[in-house]
C-alpha cells in the first residue's frame, strides 16, 4: 500500500513556476492590450487583442532593424567563432610542437579576466581599427571573446577522439585539412553542437559590448535597442508598443527553447560542468 | 606531407591568434598600464602618475558605494540563489518522482534564455508603483500597505534588484543540481530511510556531500555574476545607480567614468581593481576545492 504523498514538493514547485512564468506571461498579455487597459486594470486580460501593437513596435519603434541587426552580426560572428575555435582547438589537441602549451594558455587564460578590464583599450583599439559601429568590427570583437571558451571546450572533446580513425583517413591520402573538415569534425559533432548553442546565447545577449563599440542607432543590436527604447517609449508612454517589443523579442528564443530544450539544457549545463 | 602539416597548423592558429592578441591580450595588456596613467583620451598625452588612481578610489564615495554594493551581492546572491535551487531540485528528485517534473525543469530554465536587458525592462515593469505586476497584485489581494516603490526607496533598490539576479538565475542551477542528484546511486537514498533518515537527514547527510562539487560551481559563477550586476543596474535603476548610489556597481563606475567624463586611466583603474576581486575569487574557490579533497 502506498502512503499518502507529501504534498509540499509539488507545491513548492508549483509556487517557482508562478514566480517564474507569471511576470513573462503578464508581459505577452500586456503587449496585445491599449494603453488604458495597461495602466487601469494591469491584471485583467485585453478586452480585445489589439495585434497592431506588434506591428508598431516593429516598424515605428525600429524593432524589426535591430532584430535584422542582431541577426546579422551574431550570425557572422557565430560562423566566425566555430570555425576558429574548433581549427585551434583541434590543431592543439591532435598536433605535437614547440609552444603548444603556450598558445593553448593564451588562449586559455582570458576566459579568467573580467570584461570590463578590457573594455576601456579595447575601444580604443576598435577606433583606431576604423572598425568602430560597424558590424564586421562588431562580428570580429564578438568572435575573439568568444573564441577562447570554445577552444577551451573542444580541446578536451578533440583529445577524446579515437586515433586511429584519423590515421586511417591520412593512409587513404586525405591532406591535414581533409582529415578536419571530413572527419573529426563530423566527428566533433555532438560537442560543436553544445558549445554552438552556449555561443549563439551568450552572444545574441551580448550587451556591454555594443553599448560600447556600436554608437550608431540604426545598427543598434536588439538588445541596445530595447534598452534605448525602454527609456525613450517610457517619456512618450508607449507601454503597449513597449511591451510588444519585448514580446517580439522574447517569444522566438522561447518558442526554440521549448523545441530544442533538452539540447539547449545540455549545453548550457556542460559549461558549468566541464 | 611534413609540408602539409606546417601549413595546415600555420593556416589553422595564424588567423584565430592574430585576433586573439589584437582585440583580447592587447586591451588586457593596456588596461595594466593605463591603469597608472591620467589618460583622457587624447593620443600621446598620457602621464605615468603612479598608484595616484589607486589612492583616489580609496577617497571616491561612488565608487566606494559600488565597492560596498557588489560585496553586498557577493554575499546574498549565491546564498539566495543555490539555498533557494537546492531546495528545488531536491524537491523534485524526491524518492518517488514527481508528476509533471521535466515541465517543471522547462518553465524554470525560461529566464536563463533571455538576455539580461528583457530582464531588466520586464523588471522595471513589474516594479513600477503605479501599473506594476507587483504593486497592482497586492492591491488585489488587499495588501496595499505592502505597496512600494521598489526601485525609488533607497533602502529598497539594492534588494530589489538582486532578488532579479535570483529570479534569473535559480532555474538554471535546479538544472544543474538535478543532474547531480539524479547521478547519485538510488541505494543510498534507500539506505537512508532503512537507517530512519528523515527528508531533512537525508538531505544533510547523503545529497548534500554528494553534489559539493556543482554547488562549488554554482558559487565561483554566482560570485562573477555578483561583481558585475551591469546590464541590470544599468537598465532597470534610477540614475542609473540610484537612489543616492544604493544600486551603484563597479561596472557602472567604470562605464561611466570612462565613456561619460573620458577619464580614461581612472576608469581603467577600477577595471585593475575588479580584476584583483576576480582572481582573489577564483583563488579562494580554488583552495576551497583542494581542502576538500585533502579533507
Amino acid at each position: 500500500m502506498k502512503s499518502p504523498r507529501n504534498p509540499l514538493p509539488q507545491l513548492a514547485m508549483l509556487a517557482w513556476a508562478v514566480v517564474t512564468a507569471l511576470p513573462l506571461l503578464w508581459a505577452v498579455v500586456s503587449s496585445l492590450k491599449t494603453d488604458q487597459e495597461i495602466l487601469n486594470e494591469p491584471w485583467a486580460p485585453p478586452s480585445s487583442l489589439h495585434f497592431e501593437n506588434w506591428s508598431r513596435a516593429w516598424t515605428a519603434a525600429s524593432i524589426g532593424r535591430y532584430f535584422f541587426n542582431s541577426l546579422i552580426v551574431v550570425g557572422g560572428a557565430l560562423v566566425l567563432t566555430m570555425l576558429l575555435g574548433s581549427l585551434v582547438a583541434y590543431a592543439l589537441a591532435r598536433y605535437q610542437f614547440r609552444g603548444n602549451r603556450a598558445i593553448y594558455y593564451t588562449f586559455v587564460a582570458a576566459m579568467f579576466f573580467p570584461v570590463f578590464l578590457a573594455l576601456v583599450p579595447l575601444f580604443f583599439v576598435v577606433r583606431q581599427l576604423g572598425l568602430l559601429g560597424t558590424y564586421h568590427g562588431l562580428i570580429l570583437v564578438y568572435a575573439a571573446y568568444a573564441v577562447p571558451f570554445t577552444v577551451f571546450f573542444l580541446h578536451a572533446f578533440f583529445r577524446t577522439l579515437p586515433e586511429e580513425v584519423a590515421e586511417a583517413a591520412v593512409l587513404d591520402g586525405c591532406s591535414h585539412s581533409a582529415v578536419f573538415f571530413r572527419v573529426m569534425l563530423p566527428l566533433a559533432r555532438p560537442g560543436l553542437v553544445a558549445v554552438g548553442i552556449f555561443n549563439f546565447l551568450g552572444l545574441w545577449n551580448q550587451y556591454l559590448l555594443p553599448l560600447v563599440l556600436n554608437p550608431d542607432p540604426d545598427r543598434y543590436v536588439l538588445a541596445q535597442g530595447l534598452a534605448a527604447l525602454s527609456v525613450s517609449q517610457g517619456y512618450r508612454s508607449d507601454w503597449s508598443g513597449l511591451f510588444a517589443g519585448l514580446t517580439i523579442a522574447m517569444l522566438p528564443v522561447l518558442v526554440a527553447y521549448v523545441a530544442f530544450q533538452r539540447h539547449i539544457r545540455a549545453g548550457m549545463t556542460a559549461g558549468a560542468v566541464r | 606531407m611534413r609540408h602539409g602539416r606546417w601549413r595546415f597548423l600555420l593556416a589553422a592558429l595564424v588567423p584565430a591568434l592574430v585576433l586573439h592578441v589584437v582585440l583580447v591580450f592587447s586591451p588586457y595588456a593596456q588596461a595594466f598600464y593605463l591603469s597608472l596613467t591620467d589618460w583622457t583620451g587624447v593620443a600621446g598625452e598620457a602621464n605615468f602618475v603612479g598608484v595616484d588612481n589607486f589612492v583616489r578610489l580609496g577617497d571616491d564615495s561612488l565608487f566606494l558605494d559600488a565597492v560596498r554594493n557588489n560585496a553586498v551581492m557577493l554575499v546574498v546572491v549565491p546564498i539566495a540563489t543555490i539555498g533557494l535551487a537546492l531546495f528545488l531540485a531536491s524537491m523534485l528528485n524526491g524518492r518517488r518522482p514527481l508528476p509533471g517534473a521535466s515541465a517543471y525543469q522547462i518553465v524554470y530554465f525560461f529566464p536563463q534564455m533571455l538576455s539580461l536587458v528583457i530582464i531588466a525592462v520586464l523588471w522595471g515593469f513589474v516594479y513600477n508603483p503605479n501599473t506594476g505586476l507587483l504593486n497592482s497584485g497586492l492591491r488585489a489581494i488587499g495588501l496595499d500597505g505592502l505597496a512600494r516603490s521598489w526601485l525609488a526607496e533607497p533602502s529598497l533598490a539594492l534588494p530589489s534588484v538582486m532578488a532579479v539576479v535570483v529570479w534569473s538565475s535559480v532555474g538554471f542551477y535546479v538544472v544543474l543540481f538535478s543532474a547531480a542528484i539524479g547521478a547519485i546511486p538510488k541505494e543510498l537514498f534507500e539506505a537512508a530511510v532503512l537507517d530512519g533518515a528523515g527528508r531533512w537527514a537525508t538531505f544533510r547527510r547523503v545529497t548534500l556531500p554528494l553534489v559539493a562539487e556543482s554547488v562549488q560551481v554554482a558559487f565561483v559563477y554566482l560570485g562573477i555574476a555578483a561583481l558585475d550586476g551591469f546590464v541590470l543596474v544599468q537598465v532597470m535603476s534610477v540614475g542609473p545607480g540610484g537612489p543616492d548610489g544604493t544600486t551603484e556597481v563597479v561596472g557602472l563606475s567604470l562605464y561611466r567614468t570612462a565613456f561619460t567624463y573620458g577619464k580614461f586611466g581612472y576608469a581603467t583603474a577600477m577595471g585593475v581593481a575588479l580584476f584583483f576581486a576576480a582572481l582573489t575569487l577564483a583563488v579562494l574557490a580554488l583552495r576551497w576545492r583542494r581542502d576538500e579533497v585533502t579533507a
